[in-house]
């Protein structure tokens, strides 16, 4: 009847892994893939500085925070929810962990910045779980809130820090790659393995996709929903973590509006809103193609308010390409 | 006859991988009640939905009143005086009846509704078609069967020509299966035509004028029902002759599996006692909203009760979640498969699992090759029709869907089974299938608990038959006793003034 040679398949940019659906079936499926190529194959015509490695390592370091924080935010929205909270959350890790560097050392900084992230990220998850807050409304209240505590921890001033060890975190390379882009694409890869080949990545899918079949199934809903807040809170640790030492200060301004930058690599690499659809290396090129369309229009001196019309506009667009399956379940 | 209302002339319609309409000519006269049978993946939904516009034809010709027409929304087939019912259910919860039988069409004036007059139109077609039901409550709250008896209504306010009911019987009970079939044969008697699918072929000889039958995607016969036993029309769905199951005779165990005493939700039900023995299949009969579904997801944790006690093999246990259920063993079908059920946007693999992954994983971390092998292994049992594990579940067809539910449900390996229509829209074949496999179960030492308002399946599937009425258990038969005019009965005593006083 059925053999299983598709397999791995499910590791398709949208989350569609689908036989059947319809005449658009390919575009859905490598619509993302294809986005990416087509842009890198454009940028390559119009500016020869773009194919350069050192420019396209460029490109990696500049997309590895917010990419850190859409990893994050892919397993949020996975569940239907949404995490507003995250640029704010990176600003609390980002001045904190400044502030440990000075006091404690780097390795001490580096555990606090993961920590207060994710702490933030559990009351984020049991406020819509045992609260019952919508994850619109409880992570728009952290949005507020964590932006709040980064002030108040900091007088309002920057938090400088000229910790060796800790500054080479953000600025150093690894075999000529750079950290950030190493650490992105690490967690990446953790992040694949956990949706792809855990209980609980399936039970994130579960959760996401009909919560009321999960729950049927033995799934503890709560325990789930609740898991993701901290993982993206987590992630905004380490991004709050990478920003300070990248800059080599800690500011309490940090990462603003980061979060809707992470939302559309997220929704542009495939995650539907709707939940219960989306791949972490969707994600990946969801904020390569921002990343890239952004470089290039940087390299061929494209006016700054220009860009961001490009950039609006390909957000739609891409999540247009895959509106057909953003629907229902 | 006369010239046909509507007709499909050589239509076919084809998906990746299938071909669900193969070259199907149908048509259907005023006046006459039109069956459509075929097994599950057939391509009977497939040819309603051509039928009402929410899918065009890759080739053929549609014919309305002899004219080709081109539907380009379903919008525009509803226009046309085609309403249909579709097989999963459409309504809007969050909505009154009456919005529900309206939607789209409620009297207003000066931009605001006409709330009065709503309710009266509303009231006036449930009266018409019998439906004891209120028209200001909210659809979510009635019951699957009510819903789907709201639906009928809404297809029929618009005074349609031609009704199209994909599998409209598959949740409703035998009371509200009468009221739809008399409320058909109204409409016959008015001018409608109407196409009806059922995998209950009992439904088609009492029910329908004439019959069409498709096989994989292409048209197979089209007989007055009359000139055909019960055993051709079967040939034709399948191919093959299929031999009865019979009833075995078994001998319950002493110890029980599952003791329910007492058992209390208010306004739901009362006071229900009963046991399930390993090896044996207790038949739970009822009318739709009598109160069986509500018992069933009380014992599997998904509801509280509030009073009485669950004992699982002679320890009394305290149901706290579905989660805490699979624990102790019991595991649940639960009778809605789009709202309870399944992942439609995810796998097959994946949904056939989610009951079981903790069995097909160490340390939190699933071993990929077992996955596999399990979901394929659970798919065969329930002889799914599929094109691979990694297919969507939303693209199958409605039996195979269900099928789904069951292999998930298997594959938790649970030894106390709580089935709540286990075989709702699966044909025929399959149906037995599953008739085999739920014996072969018990004959392992499992016991099973299974609902059904298919009161031919009950009779020949229960050791023991439990009749809810309105919230209480009303009789318990064994053995030679079940009887299907007694069962009938105790179902239906006194139901219209049980029904409008709930329980206490
Ligand atoms: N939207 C779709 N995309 C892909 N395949 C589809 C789609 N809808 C139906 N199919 C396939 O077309 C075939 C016919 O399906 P259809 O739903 O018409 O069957 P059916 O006769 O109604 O079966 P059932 O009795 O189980 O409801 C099946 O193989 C099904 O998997
Ligand atoms: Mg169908």
């Amino acid at each position: 009847m059925t053999d299983t040679a598709a397999e791995r398949t499910d590791a398709v940019p949208t989350g569609t892994a689908s036989t059947g659906g319809g005449s658009g079936e390919f575009l859905r499926k490598w619509g993302v893939l294809v986005a990416l190529i087509l842009l890198l194959v454009v940028s390559a015509t119009m500016s020869d500085r773009f194919l350069s490695l050192p420019n396209l390592l460029n490109v990696l370091r500049q997309i590895a925070i917010v990419g850190v924080l859409a990893i994050g935010m892919t397993f949020v929205i996975i569940t239907a929810g949404i995490d507003l909270s995250a640029g704010s959350v990176l600003a609390v890790a980002a001045v904190v962990t400044a502030d440990m560097v000075n006091s404690n050392g780097p390795l001490a900084a580096v555990l606090v910045a993961v920590l207060v992230g994710a702490g933030l990220g559990l009351v984020n998850g049991l406020g819509v779980t045992l609260g019952g807050v919508q994850p619109f409304i409880m992570t728009l209240g952290m949005l507020a809130f964590a932006r709040g505590l980064a002030f108040l921890y900091t007088g309002g001033q920057p938090i400088p820090t000229t910790d060796e060890t800790f500054l080479a975190i953000g600025n150093g390379r690894l075999f000529g790659i750079p950290n950030p882009a190493l650490i992105f694409l690490a967690l990446l890869v953790a992040a694949y393995f956990v949706l792809r080949h855990t209980t609980f990545g399936r039970a994130v899918y579960a959760v996401g996709s009909n919560d009321e079949a999960a729950r049927l199934s033995g799934i503890s809903v709560r325990r789930v929903r609740t898991t993701v807040y901290v993982i993206s809170g987590a992630t905004a640790g380490i991004a709050g973590l990478l920003y300070a030492s990248q800059l080599g200060v800690g500011t309490p301004i940090a990462g603003e509006a980061f979060e809707l930058d992470a939302i559309a690599a997220t929704v542009v690499g495939g995650t539907s809103l709707f939940g219960g659809q989306g791949t972490v290396f969707g994600t990946f090129l969801g904020a390569a193609i921002l990343g890239v369309l952004s470089n290039i229009l940087n390299l061929t001196g494209v006016n700054p308010f220009v860009q961001r019309l490009f950039r609006g506009a390909l957000i739609v667009a891409a999540v247009m390409l895959q509106r057909k399956d953003a629907r229902g379940r | 006859m006369t010239e046909p209302l509507a007709e499909l002339r050589s239509v076919s319609k084809g998906f990746p991988g299938v071909l669900a309409l193969d070259h199907v000519d149908l048509a259907l006269y005023p006046g006459e009640i039109h069956g459509l049978a075929g097994e599950n993946g057939a391509g009977k939904s497939t040819l309603v939905k051509v039928l009402s516009g929410a899918h065009t034809p890759d080739v053929g010709e549609l014919r309305l009143h002899g004219r080709p027409v081109r539907f380009r929304s379903p919008r525009e087939a509803l226009a046309a005086g085609i309403g249909v019912v579709h097989q999963e259910l459409a309504g809007a919860p969050h909505l009154t009846v009456t919005e529900n039988v309206l939607l789209g069409r409620l009297p207003s004036g000066w931009g605001r509704v006409r709330w009065a007059e709503a309710h009266r139109q509303a009231r006036a077609v449930l009266d018409r078609l019998e439906i004891p039901i209120d028209e200001r409550v909210l659809m979510g709250r009635l019951s699957l069967g009510r819903q789907q008896l709201v639906e009928i209504a809404r297809a029929l306010v618009r005074e349609s020509q031609v009704l199209i009911l994909d599998e409209p019987s598959a949740i409703l009970g035998q009371h509200d299966l009468e009221v739809l079939f008399t409320a058909l044969r109204g409409l016959r008697d008015r001018g409608v035509a109407c196409l009806y699918i059922s995998h209950r072929l009992n439904e088609l000889f009492e029910l329908t004028d004439r019959v069409t039958v498709l096989k994989d995607g292409a048209h197979v016969a089209t007989e007055p029902i009359g000139d055909l036993s019960m055993d051709q029309l079967v040939a034709l769905m399948t191919g093959r002759e299929l031999v009865a199951p019979s009833r075995p005779v078994r001998e319950a165990s002493a110890a029980p599996l599952l003791e329910v005493d007492g058992l209390t939700r208010a306004g739901a039900f009362a006071d229900v006692s009963f046991r399930v023995h390993p090896g044996e299949i207790v038949g739970m009969a009822g009318l739709v909203g009598s109160g069986r579904t509500e018992v069933a997801r009380a014992i599997a944790g998904v509801d509280h009760a509030e009073g009485g006690t669950i004992g699982v093999r002679g320890r009394t246990v305290r149901m706290t979640s579905p989660r805490a259920a699979l624990r102790y063993g019991i595991g649940l079908l639960p009778e809605d498969r789009k709202d309870q059920g399944l992942l439609m946007n995810r796998s097959v693999r994946e949904n056939i699992g989610l009951a079981s992954l903790r069995k097909r994983s160490r340390f939190g971390i699933l071993r990929g090759g077992r996955d596999s092998r399990d979901a394929a292994a659970l798919a065969r049992q329930v002889d799914l029709r599929y094109r691979g594990l990694d297919q969507l579940v939303r693209f199958l067809s409605g039996g195979n869907q269900q099928k789904v539910m069951l292999a998930r449900c298997l594959g938790a390996e649970s030894q106390i089974l709580i089935l709540d229509e286990p075989t709702r829209g699966v044909d025929v074949g399959g149906k037995s299938e599953i008739y085999a496999l739920m014996r072969q179960l018990v004959d392992g030492g499992v016991g099973i608990l299974m609902i059904s308002s298919e009161i031919e399946e009950i009779v020949m599937m229960s050791d023991r038959v439990l009749v809810m009425r309105a919230g209480r258990l009303v009789l318990e038969l064994a053995g030679d006793d079940i009887e299907e005019d007694q069962i009938m009965r105790a179902a239906l005593v006194h139901s219209v003034a049980d029904r409008q006083g709930a329980v206490a």
